[in-house]
């Protein structure tokens, strides 16, 4: 399969400051890579080094087929790019401002306006069209924006941050664009604060910190870098005063499991690690239990979520720790 | 992918033109819909022709001739000065705004951008100098000589105006911040039309900031207006600037200009990047 997107060795500073320390990446025709990261870790600078606004200070990066330094406008030909903050002109109109777009992008005028017409119709723009985009809310500038980069229906499509201010059905509907720009063969590259939204929209999903990649794999393989698999058992609230029944509970399943159990006393729970054999240890669990008659108010199987992910690979608290410990 | 299907022409001085006139457009409809834009520009100098012409006319003595027909030159340069701040301030908009990023990644001709800024800033430059033109015939001020001069002297003021578009356009890339291009324009407006012959003869001054004065190219351009216009007395002396001032003004604007749009344009590359 074709590669879309590949960049090795990207490194850009900014005074003593270091963006960009070295990355490098690689994304298949027709994929999605998310790119997830904490604030400054260099998600925008990627974007704008593969996009031809920056250049890098070193390294290489291709997209579409061209080299970013050497033939931006073939690039640029071939791209559409969301910045993390809308680019539109306030003075004109929407239709104005997609028009404008179409003409650079030589669509001829004929079909720079049904282009126009289609995406505004897509992004529910249509009653919004004719009104200077100075007088939209932020969610529809959001939209027009968007819209804007998919006016060349481009092979790869950059997307920093797409959905931050978006209602949510504002974000479902840009999330059904991305699928199916996906399905036409596109090549998505977006950034986002979302977990979720890298774990629903992403084949692959890459975390920064401080400009160096930190992992990188499809969002199954980074929750099992993480950690395995836990159950959690909830007892009922307010059942003893003393919290026996918790040392019941603790008592019972540390034969279970080769790693002991670990208690979260505030909100009742008991997480106890799943190795490779999973019904057995949730069987056993379940029978140790009840031999001793431990009243359960919730008792699953958990797995790590992207935010642990992203936690444990940014060096941050998780926010269970956190409450932990002012308990 | 095909890459047949990628839209855009490849770069060729047809798609340079297009892309420029697309702009362009952009920009008057932009003027189109904030005309007060246009009138807050023109608002200074038609206010100096009143000023000048009314209060100043019984106190500056110009030698032979009419103080109002003296200062219609320097009023009509410094508008030039005022085109500063126009680019300075819509360029400066336009990067902030994300706009150049957008235009930066699309297949659009690199000087595009700015040479339609520019060309379209000549709008409200020459809107500033017609009114400027008319309150001064109301004054009482004439051109003397043919038309031909007084078209020689016009294009001499279109053409420094656009040398100073080109500066805003500078000024714009190198300072982002609105309050600081106009606190940049507001001083070279007062330090270039005052420090100058726009208003008052230079006889007075000594030696040193006398030559300084001479050589500001909005005196050569207020000179070189008088002269054509036969707006006399024009300046006496035994400089350059003062015995050829049509030449000299028409050098400088020259040189100005060829050494702004490719400064320009090459910081455009970087500035845009930041
Ligand atoms: N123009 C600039 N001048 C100086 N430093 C910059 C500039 N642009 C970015 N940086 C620095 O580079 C680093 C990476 O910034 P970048 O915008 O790529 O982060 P990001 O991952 O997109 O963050 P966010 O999630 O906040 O958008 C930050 O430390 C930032 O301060
Ligand atoms: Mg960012």
């Amino acid at each position: 399969m074709e590669i879309a997107i590949q960049a090795t060795g990207l490194g850009k500073r900014y005074g003593q400051t270091r963006a960009l320390d070295g990355v490098g990446l690689e994304v298949r025709t027709g994929t999605v890579l998310g790119l997830l990261g904490h604030n400054g870790a260099g998600k925008t600078t990627t974007v704008r080094i593969l996009a031809t606004l920056l250049e890098p200070d070193s390294g290489s990066a291709r997209v579409a087929g061209f080299d970013v330094v050497r033939e931006p406008r073939e690039v640029r030909r071939r791209i559409g790019l969301a910045g993390q903050y809308a680019a539109v002109d306030e003075l004109l109109t929407g239709r104005e401002n997609l028009a404008l777009l179409g003409t650079l992008l030589k669509l001829g005028r004929r079909r720079a306006r049904s282009r126009a017409e289609e995406l505004l119709a897509s992004f529910e723009l249509e009653q919004a069209a004719d009104r200077p985009v100075r007088t939209y809310s932020g969610g529809m500038r959001r939209r027009l924006d968007l819209a804007a980069c998919l006016i060349s229906s481009p092979q790869v499509l950059f997307l920093d941050e797409p959905t931050t201010g978006l209602d949510p059905a504002s974000r479902m509907a840009l999330w059904r664009m991305v699928r199916e720009q996906v399905e036409l063969g596109v090549t998505v590259l977006l950034t986002t604060q979302y977990l979720e939204e890298a774990d629903s929209l992403a084949d692959r999903i890459m975390v920064f910190g401080s400009g160096q990649v930190l992992a990188e794999g499809t969002a199954d393989e980074l929750k099992r870098k993480v950690g395995q698999e836990w159950l959690e058992i909830s007892l009922p609230e307010g059942g003893d005063a003393t919290g026996s029944a918790l040392d019941q509970a603790v008592s019972a399943l540390a034969p279970v499991s080769a790693s002991a159990p670990t208690v979260d006393a505030s909100s009742r729970t008991v997480a106890l690690p799943v190795g490779a054999d999973r019904t057995g240890t949730i069987a056993a669990s379940a029978a140790a239990l009840e031999a001793r008659g431990v009243e359960v108010a919730d008792f699953a199987l958990r797995r790590p979520s992207l935010d642990d992910v992203f936690f444990q690979l940014t060096g941050e608290q998780t926010p269970v720790s956190t409450s932990e410990e002012k308990s | 992918m095909s890459t047949a299907s990628a839209p855009g022409a490849p770069s060729s001085l047809g798609g340079a033109l297009s892309d420029t006139a697309a702009l362009t457009g952009r920009h008057l409809r932009h003027l189109r819909r904030t005309p007060e834009k246009i009138i807050a520009v023109a608002l200074t100098p038609v206010a100096m022709v009143v000023i000048l012409g009314y209060l100043f006319a019984s106190v500056v003595s110009v030698g032979a001739g009419e103080y109002h027909d003296y200062v219609m030159a320097g009023v009509f340069a410094q508008v030039g000065l005022t085109c500063v701040g126009i680019t300075g301030l819509g360029v400066a908009g336009d990067l902030g705004k994300g706009l150049i990023d957008r235009f930066r990644s699309l297949p659009v001709a690199r000087p595009a951008v700015l040479v339609s800024h520019t060309a379209a800033d000549l709008v409200p430059a020459m809107c500033s100098m017609a009114a400027v033109g008319g309150v001064g015939l109301l004054v009482g001020w004439r051109v003397e000589r043919g038309v031909l001069p007084a078209l020689g002297g016009f294009a001499l003021l279109i053409a420094f105006a656009y040398a100073m578009l080109w500066l805003g356009a500078l000024l714009g890339m190198l300072m982002r911040n609105a309050e600081a291009i106009n606190g940049i324009g507001a001083l070279v407006l007062v330090v270039f039309s005052f420090l100058s012959s726009s208003f008052m003869p230079l006889s007075g001054l000594p030696a040193w900031l006398r030559s300084v004065a001479e050589w500001n190219p909005v005196s050569s351009v207020a000179e070189s207006c008088r002269v054509l216009w036969g707006n006399a007395p024009a300046s006496t002396g035994s400089s350059l600037p003062v015995e050829h001032p049509v030449l000299v003004a028409s050098v400088t604007i020259g040189a100005m200009i060829a050494v702004l749009v490719p400064v320009c344009l090459r910081l455009f590359r970087t500035a845009a990047a930041r």
